[in-house]
């Protein structure tokens, strides 16, 4: 962990992303007040963060699930929550409703060693949300989930962030980032590398390049106005030449007649602009080994 | 602490419903009792029989050589170690013309081998036969020799612990016995619940729920809950072997004929006499059974079970925090606990040791010490306690011993804590003792 430092706006989705090994983990564990950070500080609420009192309002769905193996589920998920400062009929009353919620009443008397991955996932979800903590911190809370499941949780998820809860949600796996969150900051050996919000990365780290789609291709060639990046099937991929803009293109093509079907920026998938900035920040470091 | 007392709750819990205590807690009383009897059943009636050929120029042996229930000795003609198995004898017992001058060996032959018992009791049959003989050679009457050997019968040794105007009976058979069985249960007790504390804390480490529950609690709170529930578990298990001991006892002496009890009853009245004339003579086994029960009553079982129970928790407390250490610091593979166990289970082994010989005698300096040391202090002073106190342990020796054992188990309960904090977390790492202490003397995070 090097120089790190990012804000969470309340009632957000956060996406902390990164390679394998890029520090997430250790991140969230300083966040959660497993690990205390060397130096610098973490604050919540406006005041700097104190793991005895604050412990309560944060649930921690850590990457690797941890339940154990042959207590009886409902026991398990009762005293996980007793341990987050909930009263036995309290904590009782909020299973009851999750495990309705989430089609899961009959496994009360399972063992965790009979539930499947995605089961055993969906379990420590409830667990982590159960005490309505303020901050719900979900390490890689997909991982292992069939698709109408993964939905049921983004769900949720959804729902919980618009109660008011703010999320911070770790993966590597970019499509549901873009799904889910609305602000994320990617970290790579240890340094923060990007800041911001899905919509900002995109449009900066955008290469201006531009699809029209067409019944006449061939006819479309570089001018000063735009380069052809690539031809595919009905579609022309163009890049605007610097000191022009969209309208320009455009302009341009009605000029010349070129009939138009569709026209649209192509905006980079954040998995473009993770892979990208990672392997970047790979050569930069290897630059340095070698100096 | 309302916390710990979850943990210790669920560790509690867990483990005294699991079906293998109960089966443990109720059937080891039964086991033991049943090995005790089972064992001296198996001596009178379980053992072969064994017909024996003495050969025997001397003549004066035949009336020595007595036979018993398990073996026969015959006198034959012709038998030889050629013929003897035909002939239906099992061994063949040569013995030479005995001359006092000269040492001799005589020999004994056997198609299937011997147990050392019966030797011995050949051996000292033949060698009192050897004894009389040279006895009555020296001018001494068979009567004499008779009333000589009943000489056992008319005295007793009785030991008193001198404790001024009240002096108590003591028996150092039983002093020994007790601190042997009180030492080899700590110590076994030591082992079993240190390795599952051990084991606990690998379960919630490989399972990874070490860190859903430290985002909740404080590590320390974890290992300390742990390490309470389990030691409660333990306490069960006594407080019930105790009450089923008892029990059994009671229920087996009821079951006495009805007669034998008016004896007993009678006997502990009237302090070991069959006092008013007329009433019929004890028999043998009242005798003994009172016996027992008056040996057993000697020992000041009150400050004994006190004793038991603190260095029990003690040594418990001190061994188990450094136990949930090693677990912290194991990955995956139980190789590695193997070998991190090994500087704890050393110093458990040698008290075991120490407390063996101290069980014989319990004022060496090595026994001291040993029992000032929170090392060994749980068994070797069970061992020493057993002996009476303030007789073979004076009241300081014990409030050091107990201060220091109290010293030693919040000591390593504060190293282990420290080590315990990084373990728990850490995934991957090989680690040795040497970085263990490291990161217990170092500040981190």
């Amino acid at each position: 962990m090097d120089d790190i430092s990012f804000d969470i706006q309340k009632g957000s989705i956060f996406g902390l992303l990164g390679p394998n090994g890029a520090g997430k983990t250790t991140l969230l564990r300083m966040i959660t007040g497993i690990f205390y950070p060397d130096e610098g500080q973490i604050t919540l609420d406006g005041k700097p963060f104190n793991p005895t009192e604050d412990i309560a309002k944060i649930g921690y769905m850590p990457e690797e699930r941890g339940m154990y193996k042959k207590m009886k589920i409902g026991e398990q998920a009762l005293y996980l929550a007793q341990l987050k400062g909930l009263s036995k009929a309290e904590a009782n009353e909020r299973i009851m409703y999750w495990f309705k919620k989430l089609e899961m009443e009959s496994w009360w008397n399972k063992k965790v060693e009979d539930l499947s991955k995605g089961m055993s996932q969906k379990l420590q979800f409830v667990i982590t949300v159960l005490h309505e903590p303020k901050l719900i911190i979900l390490d890689e809370p997909f991982s292992g989930l069939d698709p109408l499941n993964a939905n049921l949780i983004k769900d949720e998820i959804h729902g919980l962030a618009k109660r008011g809860a703010t999320i911070i949600f770790s993966t590597h796996r970019m499509e549901q980032v873009e799904e889910i969150c609305d602000h994320i900051v990617l970290v790579n050996l240890g340094k923060k590398i990007l800041d911001g919000t899905v919509a900002d990365i995109k449009q900066l780290y955008k290469e201006n390049v531009f699809s029209i789609e067409t019944n006449q291709l061939e006819n479309i060639n570089d001018n000063p106005v735009f380069t052809v990046v690539r031809k595919e099937g009905n579609k022309v991929f163009v890049k605007i030449n610097q000191g022009h803009n969209s309208n320009q293109v455009l302009t341009h093509l009605i000029n010349n007649n070129h009939p138009i079907v569709a026209y649209n920026e192509l905006l980079p998938s954040l998995n473009e602009i993770f892979i990208k900035l990672v392997e970047s920040t790979h050569a930069t470091a290897r630059a340095f080994q070698t100096i | 602490m309302r916390k710990i007392w979850l943990i210790i709750q669920r560790e509690y819990a867990t483990r005294v419903k699991n079906k293998r205590f109960l089966l443990v807690t109720f059937l080891m009383p039964i086991l033991i009792i049943a090995l005790i009897f089972g064992s001296a059943y198996l001596s009178v009636s379980g053992t072969e029989h064994r017909k024996i050929a003495v050969i025997d120029p001397n003549g004066f042996i035949k009336s020595s050589l007595k036979n018993t229930s398990q073996i026969k000795f015959e006198f034959p003609e012709k038998v030889d170690t050629s013929n003897y198995s035909s002939k239906g004898y099992t061994d063949i017992l040569i013995l030479p013309k005995f001359d006092s001058s000269t040492k001799t060996n005589y020999i004994l032959k056997s198609k299937k081998s011997m147990g050392l018992m019966l030797q011995n009791s050949i051996s000292d049959k033949i060698n009192n036969a050897i004894e009389d003989q040279m006895l009555q050679d020296a001018g001494i009457s068979q009567s004499m020799l008779d009333s000589i050997h009943k000489a056992s019968q008319y005295a007793e040794l009785k030991a008193y612990e001198d404790k001024g105007s009240a002096s108590k009976e003591s028996n150092a058979g039983l002093a020994m016995g007790i601190g042997y069985a009180s030492g080899f249960l700590i110590y076994i007790t030591l082992f079993i619940y240190g390795t599952m504390v051990m084991r606990g804390v690998m379960e919630e480490k490989t399972n990874r729920i070490a860190e859903v529950i430290i985002s909740s609690v404080k590590p320390f709170e974890l290992m300390l809950g742990k390490i309470v529930g389990i030691g409660a578990v333990g306490l069960t298990q006594f407080a019930l072997w105790i009450i089923l001991i008892t029990s059994l006892t009671s229920v087996g002496m009821s079951l006495l004929p009805d007669d034998l009890q008016n004896q007993v009853t009678a006997l502990q009245q009237n302090n070991g006499q069959m006092g008013q004339a007329g009433m019929m003579q004890a028999s043998e086994s009242a005798m003994r059974i009172y016996n027992m029960q008056h040996t057993i009553a000697t020992a000041n079982w009150p400050l004994i079970l006190f004793c038991f129970v603190f260095y029990f928790l003690g040594g418990y407390l001190f061994y188990s925090a450094l136990f949930a250490a090693v677990g912290s610091v194991v990955n995956e593979d139980p190789q590695d606990a193997q070998s991190l166990m090994f500087p704890i289970t050393m110093p458990i082994i040698f008290s075991y040791l120490i407390t063996n010989m101290v069980t014989q005698n319990p004022n060496t300096p090595l026994a001291f010490w040993a029992s000032i040391i929170p090392l060994s202090s749980p068994m070797v002073m069970m061992a020493r306690v057993a002996y009476g106190v303030p007789n073979a342990v004076t009241y300081w020796e014990l409030a050091l011993s107990m201060v220091l054992l109290i010293a030693g188990f919040l000591f390593t309960t504060w190293l282990s804590g420290k080590i315990y904090r990084t373990g728990i977390l850490m995934y991957g790492k090989k680690v040795s003792w040497k970085t263990m202490i490291k990161w217990a003397f170092t500040k981190q995070f």
